[in-house]
């Protein structure tokens, strides 16, 4: 099976697009064309991959868990250690990509939007070590629960903007830094955070998150003598820490791999974030994906204890691979995902994002089900630091 | 092709030079259902050509902050589909004005593509303008527009480009919607609004020869109008109708007050 999407039109399968403001179309092509010449450009690369070593600290560790695997007694369970990545996440990885794609194309003004504020403070980290003016634009009540990563934004040099519009969260920041860019598309360079919003975004974003997958590949052969592991693990908001691992292994069809999206305080409540597990086909932010809208099309707002994953969509990719049941998606409650962050806390000394902790959830469904001499590797995607109000509130 | 009956193709056609088209932007559902149909009513003997009524969205990601406002209260006010329908039908027995439904894809979406095209003609709908579909996206709804004789109008913005807005003039029925500056929907300074224009209105004529040119964005005064207009078929008011709702409602005699506005919109302060 040879996988080559998007196709050119930005689909994958029946998802994705550019359902886009004529206004933004010719900005679109001109970011395509940009990033199509920069990808194939050895001296892009050459300072993609140098930023990536000397200052993300990649390649990041694929840690064995022997404890966390003798809890189980099953599969031997390896980490992918993004935690490790500078700024706590893999965020960066892709911050770093557009930015030198920013100067590339001569855009000195860079907009962003940011949830839980991991996706803006890599941003702003990025802008700051290229000196680039950088504009965040967050809901105001994200700024409340996330005021650590907004004061660390502010001391990056970036300016952080609250969105008081809608229901004040990632949603509506995303749709302001949409605003500004119609508005301002002469001079500014909008990084998206996530393999979402119109082609070629989606592509762009899996592209340069797919490090991850390749250096698990390599790690792999190294640690285990062989290339591909058995099962492979990611939360899921937008996806784009999941899809940086998958993408790199999506042909090889012995491995099997799960994406975990957050039921919040279940997948059958009004408090949700389960976008592929209850959600439906439609169009936000530029793409057709799945979607959480109620029966006339309104987009509803998503909960869960992550606020990375608290997104009522998903990258179009995603819903590709769930309708053609590539990946598995499977949806882990707030309590769960809590369970999660002890369970890996207490045997490894690793504390994970909330978000992380989603696919550390799933770990008691899979495991009982491996063989001993199986392997799975999670995608320890970031680092728990900056969720500790929350997981002392609910502990 | 789109049958010489249908009611925006008849305004083109027999209109004369003698003033400007005017359309207004109205948030279906604002300020309240019933005003919502008195004010349609009221446009039509007060100089109005023609009504766009907006399909309220809860992410109106191309819409400044008088347009999300105005979706918002309407979406609060439990607005759907259905009544934006009713709407259009409550008009259509009391006036023949030419009614646009705009709005974003997604409700049309879910109401479905085809469901939605023949509900809308049956109401008495003459077009659709839809800002989140280019023309790149246009296979999501052409085939069921065509077959319930809805015509889809195309938006061209000041960084389309001349190729660009001949293949948009090529798909585009009714007319085309010229979005005279970048940015989102709503009132702007009146020099910077004056300054970018004249360039792109040049390539627009230029460009532009098979449809009717409509042109909005940022238009708050006759003045206005009749300046960035000069060369177009006519103009679209949005924003500064809905502030104008929005300083008056629901106070005694606030329709009236609208109405006024309007007339000073087409004809020039009196």
């Amino acid at each position: 099976m040879t996988y080559d999407l998007p196709t050119k039109e930005g689909y994958f399968g029946n998802f994705g697009g550019k359902f886009v403001p004529e206004i933004l179309i010719p900005v679109l092509e001109e970011l395509e064309e940009a990033y199509n010449e920069a990808w194939q450009d050895d001296e892009f690369q050459a300072e993609y991959r140098h930023l990536l070593n000397e200052y993300v600290g990649r390649p990041t560790k694929l840690t064995y868990t022997n404890r966390l695997t003798d809890h189980y007694g099953k599969a031997k369970i390896y980490l992918k250690r993004e935690d490790l990545c500078h700024t706590g996440a893999h965020k960066i990885n892709n911050a770093i990509g557009q930015i030198l794609l920013a100067r590339r194309m001569g855009k000195d003004r860079i907009i962003a939007e940011t949830g839980a504020g991991q996706h803006g403070v890599a941003t702003a980290t990025a802008c700051a070590k290229f000196g680039v003016d950088c504009i965040v634009y967050m809901g105001a009540e994200d700024m409340e629960r996330q005021k650590l990563n907004v004061e660390r934004m502010r001391l990056l040099g970036t300016e952080v903007r609250s969105v008081t519009s809608g229901s004040q969260t990632l949603k509506d920041a995303t749709n302001e830094a949409i605003r500004d860019w119609v508005t301002n598309v002469e001079d500014t360079f909008y990084i998206i955070g996530s393999v979402v919003g119109p082609h070629p975004y989606p592509k762009m974003v899996r592209n340069f998150h797919k490090v991850i997958g390749d250096e698990i590949r390599d790690q792999l052969k190294e640690a285990e003598g062989r290339e591909v592991p058995d099962h492979l693990l990611a939360c899921v908001g937008g996806g784009s820490n999941a899809i940086g691992a998958f993408y790199p292994f999506i042909e090889d069809e012995e491995v099997k791999m799960y994406g975990l999206e957050a039921a919040g305080l279940g997948a059958d409540t009004d408090e949700t974030a389960a976008t592929l597990t209850i959600g439906t086909p439609g169009v936000l932010h530029g793409s057709m994906s799945y979607l959480l809208h109620d029966a006339d099309g309104q987009i509803q707002l998503a909960h869960s204890i992550s606020a990375g994953l608290d997104y009522p969509g998903i990258g179009p990719e995603h819903s590709y691979l769930h309708e053609t049941k590539r990946v598995q998606y499977h949806s882990i409650t707030d309590e769960q995902a809590m369970e999660g962050v002890k369970l890996l806390s207490e045997t490894e000394g690793i504390i994970p994002a909330l978000e992380t902790a989603h696919a550390i959830a799933y770990l008691d469904e899979l495991m009982p089900n491996t063989e001993k001499d199986e392997i799975v590797v999670l995608n320890c995607s970031g680092r728990g630091d900056k969720d500790m109000t929350t997981i002392s509130n609910n502990l | 092709m789109i049958t010489t009956e249908n009611r925006v193709t008849q305004l083109f056609e027999q209109h004369d030079d003698s003033s400007k088209i005017m359309s207004l932007f109205l948030t279906a559902g604002y300020p309240d259902l019933q005003a919502c149909v008195d004010l349609i009513l009221g446009f039509d003997e007060n100089g109005v050509d023609m009504v766009e009524l907006g399909m309220p969205f809860s992410d109106p990601l191309a819409d400044g902050p008088t347009i999300q406002y105005s979706s918002n209260v309407a979406i609060e006010q439990g607005i759907t589909m259905k009544k934006i329908l009713d709407i259009v039908e409550q008009v259509r027995k009391q006036s023949e004005i030419p009614i646009i439904l705009m709005g974003y894809i997604n409700p049309v979406l879910r109401y479905g593509a085809e469901d939605f095209c023949r509900d809308a003609a049956e109401a008495g709908v003459d077009g659709l303008i839809i800002p989140d579909i280019p023309i790149e996206e246009s296979g999501i709804l052409t085939e069921e527009a065509q077959r319930y004789q809805l015509p889809i109008i195309y938006l061209v913005a000041p960084n389309t480009s001349d190729e660009r807005m001949q293949k948009i003039d090529q798909q585009s029925q009714g007319f085309v919607y010229c979005v005279s500056v970048t940015g989102v929907t709503g009132a702007r300074e009146g020099d910077e609004v004056a300054q970018s224009v004249q360039r792109f209105i040049d390539r627009v004529k230029a460009n532009i020869t098979n449809n009717p040119k409509m042109v909005g964005f940022g238009i708050k005064s006759h003045e206005d109008a009749q300046r960035i207009a000069a060369d177009m078929d006519g103009f679209i008011v949005g924003s500064a109708l809905i502030d104008t709702i929005r300083e008056h409602y629901p106070e005694e005699g606030w329709k009236e007050q609208v109405f006024a506005f309007v007339r000073s919109l087409k004809y020039g302060t009196e």
